[in-house]
């Protein structure tokens, strides 16, 4: 019997938990050639900031074993030219869209979802993802997902723009001490849900030149080889939600998902979507061979409904 | 296997390799990868996935198309022409017939092509010639004479000397250190090409630094060069955004582009050379959205 693969999260059902992560996967009409984007549970666009953004220089990215660092920049068109031309576009082909914003203070993140709210197409977004991970311009460069105050302060701004039944997910990094803290913050200051994990801070040296590979010189390290701190930041949020520290909201899980196995994994740990993120680059219909291979898996299972599988592992610990 | 194309300009295949040699020191392999020859035009690229469905390394690897062939007895082809110079590039190279490989193509922009029977220079630098053999011959269908010049630092490092001859109606060769034809640099004798031939157009594939050099000899004689460019690519299908470089618009404004869908062929004039430093591209200060002080 076909397994239920819809999900709710905040109150949106979506028919499926795979969707594409932000940064990997352009704003669709890339992928689009490969497969409909609108099969997926939703499209999960690229950062956009307020103004228009050239990025860094390059080089972009280092190959490393598993995965890949990159120094991208947030480039992008601003917020206006995604509301004008982008949005329509995904909305024209029918996609549920999980809007991802970022900005230089904590006020330039509420004015993105001002202008994300007022424009045309907005009746296609499901979500908007609040990219924390981002750099502090009123903090010397601290990334806002480093520290409990800033972050809280973000989600509490940004949740005074958007609509009281629109879901917002906080995204946040593991490179911080402790994870549940920061999740803790986001949940109290207004996040319906959280998205973990985005990249880890790393640096690749060129040792032919003997100087950083990237121009940036560090960057975010993405790919299958971050799969188990992805587990790891998602299990320890689920297990504090379980323990009753602050309210239990839904957790979106990327990270190193390459197959359908990869995803339950992180279903398990306690995730009730996932996204595809670097798997795309070696493999542009990665999102969808996901979903066709988790479908398969979740049907191996015996289970009716994808949602009995969240979190399920922390139910089958054995303890002797 | 053959992923639809949803009538989109370009095909995912699980490809068979039939063929693989050696051609100094690159290697051409031929890949039957059906429906890529009927979409493929001269300048666009071919994204190959290494490794094995579970390899560690992720990034495909993107190959300027040397030729294709819509039918023969295996169905389309694909040649490419790849130096070993890593970890990715010689897993290709080590591909014996009929081993697999996934193989996304065809992308980015084509050479344009002119619309009047005009005299052409072509320029390649080592295996960046590759593209260039099945370009003259389009061209030379549409009654445009081509004039050939191939450089490299050695003649092992030349590619298709002797195609060069069937396909071009003269060729010039020169080497680094002399090992073939002239001993120099294609700049040294793209001013007496373009003297001779008047070309209005030249097309070009290599190292950045020869397609700067061609974009100036050109633009010194009055001709347009259309370049097509290296840059490292992690995706080669628009998503990735790491293979961007500054490029001016025809409305004179410079963006940040991504050399796999807006390129890899650009109007060499329209490049920002002086943006690139030794393997290094900063971002011109009037680039739409420059980092301004303070701000990123």
């Amino acid at each position: 019997m076909a397994v239920d693969l819809s999900v709710t999260l905040s109150g949106r059902t979506l028919p499926n938990p795979v969707m594409t992560a932000s940064g990997c996967a352009a704003n669709g009409r890339e992928l689009h050639r490969f497969f409909d984007v609108s099969t997926l549970g939703a499209f999960v666009t690229k950062t956009v900031m307020m103004d228009p953004r050239s990025g860094r220089g390059t080089p972009r990215m280092a190959e490393t074993s598993s995965g890949m660092l990159n120094s991208i920049g947030l480039q992008g068109p601003g917020i206006h030219a995604f509301v004008a031309k982008d949005l329509p576009w995904l909305k024209s082909v029918g996609a549920r869209v999980l809007v991802s914003i970022a900005g230089n203070t904590a006020g330039e993140f509420a004015d993105v979802a001002k202008v994300l709210v007022d424009s045309d197409a907005f009746d296609c977004v499901v979500g908007v993802e609040v990219n924390i991970s981002c750099p502090n311009v009123a903090n010397r460069g601290l990334v806002f997902a480093c520290d409990p105050l800033a972050s809280g302060k973000v989600i509490a701004l940004v949740r005074e723009q958007l609509p009281r039944d629109v879901p917002m997910f906080a995204k946040l990094t593991p490179d911080v001490t402790d994870i549940v803290s920061i999740a803790d913050a986001a949940v109290k200051s207004g996040a319906t849900g959280l998205t973990m994990i985005n990249t880890l801070l790393g640096m690749v040296i060129d040792t032919d030149r003997l100087r950083p590979q990237l121009g940036g010189i560090t960057g975010g390290l993405s790919g299958p080889s971050i799969r188990p701190v992805a587990v790891r930041a998602l299990w320890q949020v689920t297990a504090a939600m379980r323990e009753g520290r602050f309210l239990t909201v839904p957790l979106i899980g990327v990270g190193g998902v390459r197959t359908g196995r990869d995803a339950l994994e992180l279903i398990a740990a306690g995730a009730t979507a996932v996204q595809v993120g670097t798997a795309t680059f070696n493999d542009p219909t990665a999102p969808q061979r996901v979903l066709t291979e988790l479908e398969a898996l979740a049907e191996s299972h015996g289970v009716a409904r994808i949602s009995e599988l969240v979190a399920v592992a922390h139910d089958r610990m054995v303890i002797p | 296997m053959s992923t639809a194309t949803r009538d989109s300009g370009v095909v995912q295949v699980r490809g068979e390799v039939i063929a693989i040699r050696r051609a100094g020191a690159y290697h051409h392999l031929t890949i039957v990868a059906p429906g890529v020859a009927e979409l493929a035009r001269p300048g666009q690229f071919a994204a190959l996935a290494v490794g094995g469905p579970t390899t560690g390394n992720l990034l495909r690897r993107s190959f300027s198309i040397h030729k294709v062939s819509p039918s023969g007895t295996y169905g389309g082809t694909l040649d490419l022409v790849i130096a070993a110079k890593g970890a990715g590039t010689e897993w290709l190279t080590a591909l014996r017939a009929h081993d697999t490989v996934d193989v996304v193509a065809p992308l980015g922009r084509p050479f344009p092509l002119p619309t009047e029977a005009v005299p052409t220079v072509l320029v390649g630098g080592g295996y960046g010639s590759a593209p260039l053999f099945w370009l003259a011959d389009v061209l030379r269908e549409r009654g445009c004479t081509v004039e050939m010049v191939l450089g490299a630092a050695s003649e092992d490092r030349l590619f298709g000397v002797v195609e060069a001859r069937r396909a071009a109606d003269r060729v010039t060769v020169t080497t680094d250190d002399g090992s073939a034809g002239q001993r120099g640099w294609v700049s040294d004798v793209l001013p007496e090409v373009f003297r001779r031939t008047g070309a209005p157009v030249a097309y070009a594939c290599g190292p950045m630094g020869m397609l700067q050099s061609v974009t100036r000899v050109a633009a010194e004689h009055g001709a347009v060069a259309q370049v097509a460019v290296e840059e490292s690519m992690a995706c080669g299908v628009g998503v990735c955004m790491t293979c961007v470089m500054p490029v001016r618009g025809k409305d004179g404004v410079t963006a940040m582009v991504r050399s796999c869908v807006e390129g890899p062929v650009f109007r060499g004039d329209r490049i920002r050379w002086e943006a690139f430093h030794d393997g290094v591209c900063g971002v011109p200060e009037d680039a739409v959205g420059a980092p301004k002080v303070g701000g990123h």
